[in-house]
Order: structure tokens, then sequence, then C-alpha cells
């Protein structure tokens, strides 16, 4: 049987005799799987540019210190609502960073402090500034931040963001807030990651009852409605558990419910991988169930796991701001983006300071990228769906 | 037959080439041929060599990012209707110059020439019935109503001789078997009276004794109506066997096209006769090699200049095929080569057949 | 045998499941009503006396035996079940009703809202795929995949939230609640209604457009997918003409997967709702829940998940239904 005849659109380079080939064709084919997926990546623009952003906002969640302007914590009840302090770079044309001051009024009806921007005070800013001290991944000490107030005072303290209820920079929070909302969403993925490949693995590997009872476990659990068994588990925590007790409740819980996708996508891969040829082949060679599973399996479908989970973290991200935002998650003093949001739930907040809602920017831009990304992997791995 | 004067379609200089981001394939590149009523023309050449291409661009099916950049395609038409279309002054329509989603073209496609595909399995769609399909092509082109269009279908079930007929037509397509399921592609193809019928390796999918029933069906229902095919294959055996015509291609361009008679007694270019040559026979010798055409088809962004299969050719003249590509050449009153053996800038004798097959 | 026969088998062999399903689910449910530390009573014992009053300690035994809650676990459990086969879903201490009632209120509006958010988004999704497949790599695919990822990457809330305030800042109104002040609390009638229809939009739409965004990136790859089957060519070589053949084959092909998503996405959008209902307090039994699990309102809080478990699985159900009704491949299988 000859292989029918596509339209050559539709048909990927196949190997033929390395005699006729030009080079980079030649190096086309003998390349590995890695490889192929890494030059196809590299042609979705988009994904590239989501990868280099997320880089970005993966070093402020290593370092949220250094991109903060003051201690995320430090509240002041004299300066709650201090609206956005913008960045401006150049000073009559000459490259001299400034923000501009605020001035505050005491509203004589409703009593309330209220600032505006005073647009006669420059307050000058300096990169690598030195503020409060802190440490390098808790270890290093260390002064510096990207950006600070050229004199440290009082009188100099910019907000990026603007302030909250509580007069807490909201600019520091945001990166503190990175910093625990991406590292759930990475921890829970890796927990549903760790579920998935197992379950899907025993469940695709042996198949028979073990494979019906995991199969129909996944099917009852995502016949769940998500959301409210979420709310229901995350409030069932107790009230005095501390910040880290409940971190890691909620990763856990995220990840109970997120690891069935995964696991019918490995599920899936494995059926069809088992009856491959070079699976088969690997077989009836004498190689151990182990060394087809991790040598000859596993790097079959390595790039559609890494896809899968790309895919996977802006879900649990959202799902993690949802609850916090709901006040079922992450407390303070803890700091998530969900937590920041909580300020912006009613429209009298909302109406008073806007910039509350800020922080949602910070969602839709991590996540736009995660999916960005996870896509353009995705088709880097599988081209052809 | 193939002497008629009026054929029922040319095809001159047909250019089909896609254009991709990694580069352009001329997937069809410069392709003549000519099908007359009631002829059987056979295209044969190996995997990628434009075969199909060439064909879905007679039926103007080719989609983006394929498109067909050149060529006439001079069709004549039968149908009533064909009076009301811009017609040559010789009758005959350029399928080449008209819109392909236009009325003309739909008209054409299904009524005039119809096509039976590569894979009956996958051309059914799986979640309509037989009967539903067949109905609609037949209401496409014929003004009648559902029931009478049902019984036409039944009826034509029955003629590709399938068992019950009335009850396969509200069968799906993957209730009925390889052989079953290709028989009423044929059937579908065959609801409106074609004139031209396009076969695209009908017979690949399916095992080797369904394989020859569909090719007797085929040939009988080709007398019977009168209709002429055009037959897609790579395999020599099933050409040897259906065709009047035989068009041997080879990257996109016809190397050699004449009476299946002299193709395969006297076949003249060392492509053809290299083909010949690789078909087993009860008279090889048991225990010898089979001889294999050398190398391999290029890559298609790799297209060599000059003659296309010169890197393989064993008559291979270097300075000359690799630099100007042959153009057709008659050497009987019905056969035609496209090689520099034939065209004369070449002096002296062409080089005689070494290993002529048996 | 007759296609009939196999779609009433295949449904009474889902309905089987059921019974079974609801049961695991009412576990889950129990389960959710004694996860917290203590019981109901100690939380609400605690909220009295930290508002004055007290209660002495046989008050508090007679209450524990009203409520069953001296004996074992799975007899509580059977109780529990037994009393919401009777159709009662217990009290709320928190409202001073019983459940069933505060329930029934708003499920009318939680199912309304659900169901005209799911008829919007696919009235909206599945033009925008059809056109995103067929015309690929043009302008309109280009922006309604940026208005995809945009759509997904928003979470709901954010979207109330920025919509609540561009109405507040540049309209001046306030877009909360599902009624105007005067229909609040008024019985239903055709004002009522009317009323209704004029509020339930807004939220409609941020509920739905995270779903729109899904559900119109699931169809243009669906539809990719079918577009360049041999059916579709063969289509076109019958001289079908192009809209005519996109929708009669590749369409119909491409919508039997996402049927198998109303199983997901309706009772997603019964219980998705929590949230913007929240924000924008809305009278749906999601907000409902948040409070009964903020207040520990646990037998409450119980039933919205029993409530939302049920939803769903007829989600599941319909789309099964409607699934092996459209494919007949399914209802082969399923026989």
């Amino acid at each position: 049987m000859s292989t029918p005849d596509p339209a050559p659109a539709h048909r990927p380079p196949t190997p033929r005799t390395s005699s006729t080939l030009p080079q980079e064709a030649e190096a086309f084919y003998v390349a590995p799987n890695w490889k192929l997926v890494w030059w196809r990546f590299k042609r979705h623009r988009l994904a590239l540019v989501s990868a280099v952003l997320l880089g970005f906002i993966a070093l402020v969640a290593l370092v949220p210190d250094f991109f903060s302007t003051q201690d995320p914590h430090a509240s002041s009840k004299t300066e709650s609502f201090i609206p956005v302090q913008r960045l401006h770079l150049f000073d009559q044309g000459r490259f001299r960073p400034f923000v501009y001051g605020v001035v505050g009024q005491r509203n004589p009806r409703t009593l309330r402090m209220e600032w505006v921007i005073d647009p006669e005070v420059k307050i000058p800013v300096r990169f690598f500034a030195r503020g409060y001290e802190y440490k390098i991944l808790g270890l290093i000490p260390f002064d510096r931040h990207l950006i600070g107030v050229e004199f440290p005072g009082d009188e100099g303290k910019i907000h990026l963001l603007g302030t909250d209820r509580l007069g807490r920079d909201q600019w520091s929070r945001l990166m503190h807030g990175t910093q625990v909302s991406l590292s759930i969403g990475l921890v829970a993925v890796f927990l549903s990651i760790f579920l998935g490949i197992l379950m899907g693995g025993i469940s695709g590997y042996y198949g028979g009852v073990v494979d019906l009872v995991i199969q129909r476990l996944i099917e009852i659990l995502q016949s769940l409605p998500p959301i409210p068994i979420w709310m229901a588990l995350t409030a069932a925590m107790p009230r005095d558990w501390s910040v880290e007790q409940v971190y890691f409740a909620i990763t856990v819980i995220l990840s109970l419910i997120g690891w069935t996708t995964l696991g019918r996508e490995v599920r899936g891969r494995f059926l069809s991988l088992r009856e491959e040829d070079f699976v088969v082949a690997a077989r009836l060679s004498g190689c151990s169930e182990m060394r087809i599973i991790f040598r000859h399996m596993l790097p079959a479908f390595m790039s559609h796991i890494i896809a899968a989970s790309t895919l996977a973290i802006p879900v649990m991200i959202i799902n993690e701001t949802f609850l916090s935002f709901l006040g079922l998650g992450l407390r303070p003093p803890a700091i998530s983006w969900g937590v920041l949001l909580q300020e912006a739930q009613n429209l009298q907040s909302i109406a008073l300071a806007p910039w509350l809602l800020l922080p949602g920017l910070a969602v839709i831009v991590t996540v736009l990228a995660l999916n960005i990304l996870g896509d353009g992997l995705r088709d880097a791995a599988d081209p052809y769906r | 037959m193939s002497n008629d004067p009026a054929p029922l379609l040319v095809v001159r200089d047909l250019k089909t080439y896609f254009f991709l981001d990694e580069g352009t394939v001329r997937a069809v590149d410069g392709v003549d041929f000519a099908v007359h009523p009631g002829q059987v023309v056979g295209i044969v050449g190996e995997s990628g060599c434009g075969k199909s291409v060439t064909v879905k661009s007679v039926m103007r099916l080719v989609q983006r990012p394929g498109r067909l950049v050149a060529g006439t395609i001079r069709f004549r038409p039968s149908s009533q209707s064909a009076q009301r279309w811009p017609l040559a002054p010789d009758g005959t329509l350029d399928l080449a110059a008209l819109d392909p989603q236009g009325p003309i073209m739909r008209a054409i496609r299904g009524g005039e020439i119809a096509l039976i595909p590569q894979e009956p399995m996958a051309a059914f769609s799986p979640v309509h019935t037989i009967g539903n399909q067949i109905v609609e092509a037949i209401r496409l082109h014929q003004d009648v109503d559902r029931q009478t269009a049902w019984e036409w279908g039944v009826e034509r079930l029955a003629e590709v001789g399938i068992p019950s007929p009335a009850q396969r037509m509200r069968a799906y397509s993957w209730e009925l078997s390889g052989g079953l399921r290709q028989r009423a592609m044929i059937a579908m193809a065959l609801a409106c009276g074609p004139r031209l019928l396009i076969a695209d390796e009908p017979t690949t999918a399916i095992d080797v004794t369904t394989q020859a029933q569909i090719l007797t069906l085929l040939r009988a229902l080709q007398e019977q109506h009168n209709m002429a095919i055009i037959f897609i294959t790579h395999d020599l055996g099933v050409i040897a066997q259906i065709a009047d015509h035989v068009v041997v291609m080879y990257l996109g361009r016809v190397m050699e096209a004449g009476p299946v008679e002299e193709i395969f007694l006297r076949p003249q270019h060392p492509y053809t006769r290299a083909l010949l040559r690789s078909i087993p026979s009860i008279h090889t010798p048991s225990r010898t090699l089979l001889p294999t055409i050398q190398g391999s088809i290029p890559h298609p962004f790799n297209r060599p200049a000059g003659c296309p299969f010169h890197p393989r050719c064993g008559d291979f003249v270097p300075g000359l095929c690799d630099r100007n590509t042959p153009e057709p050449v008659p050497v009987s009153p019905t056969q035609t080569v496209s090689c520099h053996l034939y065209t004369g800038e070449l002096h002296g004798e062409p080089i005689p057949d070494r290993s002529s097959p048996a | 045998m007759d296609p009939g026969v196999f779609m009433a088998r295949y449904i009474a062999q889902r309905l089987l499941l059921l019974p079974l399903l609801l049961f695991i689910f009412s576990i889950f449910a129990f389960v959710i009503i004694q996860a917290p530390p203590g019981d109901f009573l100690t939380a609400y014992i605690a909220e009295l006396s930290a508002s004055g009053s007290s209660m002495d300690q046989a008050q508090i035994e007679a209450l524990r035996r009203l409520y069953g809650l001296d004996q074992p676990l799975h007899i509580q459990y059977l109780r529990w079940v037994g009393r919401i086969l009777r159709g009662d879903l217990g009290f709320s201490l928190d409202w001073q009703r019983p459940n069933a009632e505060l329930i029934s209120e708003r499920l009318l509006l939680t199912v309304l809202l659900g169901l005209f958010t799911f008829t919007f988004t696919w009235a909206l999704a599945i033009p925008i795929g059809i056109l995103s497949a067929t015309r690929q790599y043009s302008f309109l695919d280009y922006f309604f995949t940026v208005f995809n990822y945009i759509g997904v990457a928003t979470p709901t809330f954010m979207t109330a939230l920025v919509l609540m305030w561009l109405a507040f800042k540049y309209l001046g109104i306030s877009v909360t609640g599902l009624f105007s002040a005067e229909y609040v609390d008024a019985p239903w009638s055709w004002g009522r209604v009317v009323d209704l229809l004029k509020h339930i939009w807004l939220p409609a739409v941020i509920l739905g457009m995270d779903g729109t965004a899904r559900l119109a990136r699931v169809m243009r790859a669906n539809l990719l997918d079918e577009l360049h089957k041999p059916y579709v060519e063969m289509a076109r070589a019958k001289g079908l003409s192009e809209w005519r053949l996109v929708l009669k084959y590749p369409v119909r092909l491409a919508l039997n997967p996402l049927v198998s998503t109303i199983g997901w996405y309706l009772p997603l959008l019964f219980s998705g709702s929590v949230i913007v209902a929240t924000v924008l307090n809305l009278p749906t039994i999601g907000p409902m829940l948040l409070r009964a699990l903020t207040n520990q309102d646990m037998f409450l809080a119980g039933a919205i998940v029993l409530i939302y478990c049920a939803l769903a699985i007829l989600g599941t159900l319909i789309s099964d239904i409607l699934l092996a009704w459209l494919d007949p491949r399914i209802r082969m299988e399923g026989s």
C-alpha cells in the first residue's frame, strides 16, 4: 500500500534520502523532538513575547521587595485613598524621573481626607534607590529597590498605584501579591500534574477495572459544580489557621478538582501510545515496563503535558482570585491578587478610589500571557491537531 | 475512439501552485491532456506527483493556499442549461476562467463532472444517512421532489449492485462495508448522469478482491452510460485493466502520454520504462532483485531545474537535462513524450531501449 | 432496530445512574455540613452570647436532641437524607426561616439567569466561531481571537466591577439587583417581568462573556478540524454552494462536541454566577451560599450545594440525551 496523494499544503515534510537534501532540511530530519517543538514555537511571535513578559513577572514573584517602593504591610490612617502618582521619565526634555506630589484637603461635608495631585510639587525619583531593608529569597540582606525617591523622608513617599482604605501602598502590595498568586497557581498545578499523571497513567496503562474505577471517579468529580464546592471546602477551613496553613490548604483544594482534566489527557495519550509501533517494538525487544514508560512513552507526550499545564495555571490563578475576592480564600494579612481586589468589592469603594481595580489588570495580563504561551506550546507540540 | 474529433475535455498548460510560508510548491506545473467522450484516461504516477491536484484543478476544488495560476480547461457541457452559459464558438467552456464558487461551476460539479473520492469512509458524512446525501446530490441538479429523488436513489443503489437498496438508503456510511461504501459513492456520483467521472484512486483503500469487482463495475457502468472516466492510480496493473489512454506524471508534469498498448509495449520515456521495469512479472526468474528507480522524489520545495526526472534518470545528459525543461514531442501519431532524447536537441538517434520489459 | 428504541433505552440507562450520583453528592453535601469544627449550634450559641443573650445548658441539650446532634454521624446523615426526601431541607438559624422557602424563592431567578445567559452565549458564540473558522486569518478572525483571549482572561467579577463603575461614573446609575426598587418585594406581575427583563441583560452579558469567548474558540477549532475533511470536499464536488455545505456538514459535526459542553457549562452558569451575583447584589442563591458559608449556617449551605449538584446532574443528563439524539454513532454505541 502506498500513501495517498494529499494536497502538499497539508503534508508535513517527510524524510527522504539525505543525499538530495539541502543542509537545513537535513538538520530538520535528524533533530530531536524537543528541538522541533522549539523551532515551531519560535515562529509563534506572540507566544514568545508572552514568555518574556512572564519571565519578568516571575522575577517580580521571586524578589517582590526589590520592585516594591514601601513595606506592603505598613498602613497609615492619614494616608488612605491617595490617587495614582504616575511616573514621569522626562522633565522638560531631559531624563529626570519624577512624580507629582499630592496634597490632602479635608472634605468639609464628609470630613474625609481627600487627596489631589499637586502639579506644583515634583518629587524626584531614581532607579536602584536605597529604601527599606529586606532579604533576597530570605537570605541575602539588601536595601536597594528598582524605583525609589531620591531623598528618602516622609515628604517624599510615592504611590505608583495609589493607596487603599488603610493607606497601604498598592504598588508594593501588588508586587507581593504577585508572589503569592503566581506561586499558588504553580504549586496547585504541580500537585494537579502529579495527581493527573499518577491517576491517568495508572488508568491508561493498566486499563480494565482500575481504569473503570478511576474514570468514574473523574466523571463524578467533574460533574461537581466546582465553584460552590471550592467555596464550601475553603469555608470549612478553621478560622485560626495561620497564613501558611491556609495557603497550603487552598493549593490542595484547587488541585483536588483540577487534576481531573490533566488525568483524562494523560490517560488518552497513554491509551493511544500503548498501541504505537515504537512501544510495541520496545516491549518485543524486552524492555522492562518501567523503561517503556519512562524512556519511551513519557518523552513522547511530555510536550503535551507541559502545554496542558501551562494552560491550567491561569485557571488556578483565577480561581484563587475568586475565592480570596469572596473572602473565603486567603485572608489578610496575607496578600494576593484576590485579597487586593477584595478592597474593590463594592460600588462605594470603586466610586471613591477607582485605582483599587488596577490589580485586576495584573490578573488579566498574567492570565492572558499564560494562555497565549500555553496555546503556542500546544501548537508547537502538536501541530496537526 | 480516441480520434473522436470533439474531445470532452482539453487541459492545456495547467499550473496549480501552493503558496506556503516556507515557499511555493508547484504541485502541477504545465500539464496537458485530453479526454474524449466514452474514453477512460488513466493518470499514473508516484505519490505526490500532482495527480490528485490535477483533477481537483479541473473540478476547481483546489483550496487556499493552493491556486490555479495558469492554463485552460476546455470542457464541452451537454446539459440543457448549458445553452445559457457563455460557451465558446466551438461549444466548449473554459473552466479555468470560471468563478470556482459560481453557479455555472456548481452546476458542472456533480451534474456534468462527478467525483469518486479516495476514501469512501471519510467522504460520506457520518451523521447523515446515505439516502439523505444521495437525494441532496440529485435535487441539486434535477428539478424533482424529495419522493422521486429518493426512488431514483434506490434505483442507483440497485444499479451499482447493492443488495436491499431501499434499506441501505436509511443506513449511515459507517454501517456499510468498505466495498459497499465505495459502491454507494459511485451511485451518488452517477446520480445525475455526468458526462465525465473522475475517480481519484477509488480502489486504494479497498482490499484486492473487492477492488477487482469495483473496477469491473466501473467499466460496465462506463459502457452503459457512455461516459468518460479519468482514473487516477499509482498502480500500473489497475491502469492496464481499465484505461484506454494513459498519462504518466512525474513531479507535476506529464512525462509520457499515449494509448495503453503503446505505453505498456513501447514505453519511450526513461521514467515510464523504469516504472514498468519495477513491476514483478511471472517471467521474472525467482530470487532476483526487482529493479527499483534509484533515488527518491525530491523535496517539494526543492524541485530540480530542467527535466524534473534528471537526478534519477539513467540516461541523464549533463548540461542539457538539468538546464532545459523538455516539451512534449510526438513519437507516434498517438503518443507524446517529454524527454530530451526525443526533442532533437540531442543530435543523432534516440538511445535504444536497453532493457525492454517482456 | 428502530432509532426510537435505541434512544429510549439510552435515556433509561442514563436515568438509572441518577440515584447513584445523587447518593454520592448527598454524602458530599453532608461532609460539607459537618466539616467546620464544632457544629452549627456552637456557632449559633457563640453568636447569641456575643449579642448579649445566653442559653442555659439544659436548653442547649434540648436543642442538640432536637437536631439529632447527639447521634452518631451515619444516623445524622440518614435522618438528614430522610428529611430531604420528604421535602424538608431544614431550618436556617441565620435567616430564621425554613431553607426550602429561602431557596425556592431564589431558585427561579437563578435558573432564569442561567438559561438567559446560556441562550445569549450560544447565540453569539456559534456565529462567531463559524465566521472565524471559515474566514481564517481574516480581520474578523483576528478581531474575535483578541476578543476571545481577553474574554477568557478577565475574571467575571472584574467585568462586573468595571461595568458597574463605568455605569455609575458616566451614566450615574447603579446597576445592581435584578429589579427596580418598587418591584423588589412585589408579587409577580406583568410589570415585574418587564422590569426583570430590563435588569437581567447586564448580569447575563457579564456572566456570558467568558463563556462566549471559550465557546467561540472551541467552535472555531472544531470547525477548522472539520473543514478539511474529505466529506466537505465531496459535498463541494456535488455542486453544493459554499454556505449551504458548510452549514449542513462541518458545522453540524463541529456542533456535536459542543453539545457535550452543555453538560458542564449550564451547571457552571448556575453555580458560577455566585461571584457576579455577589458583586451585583442579585437575588439568586449564589450570594445566599456565600452568606451561609460565612455565617456557618451549614444546613442551608449543604442544601444549596445539593441543589447545585442536582442542577449539574440535570445539565449532564440533558447534554447526553441531546448528543445521542444528534449523533447516530453514539446512539449505536449506547445500545
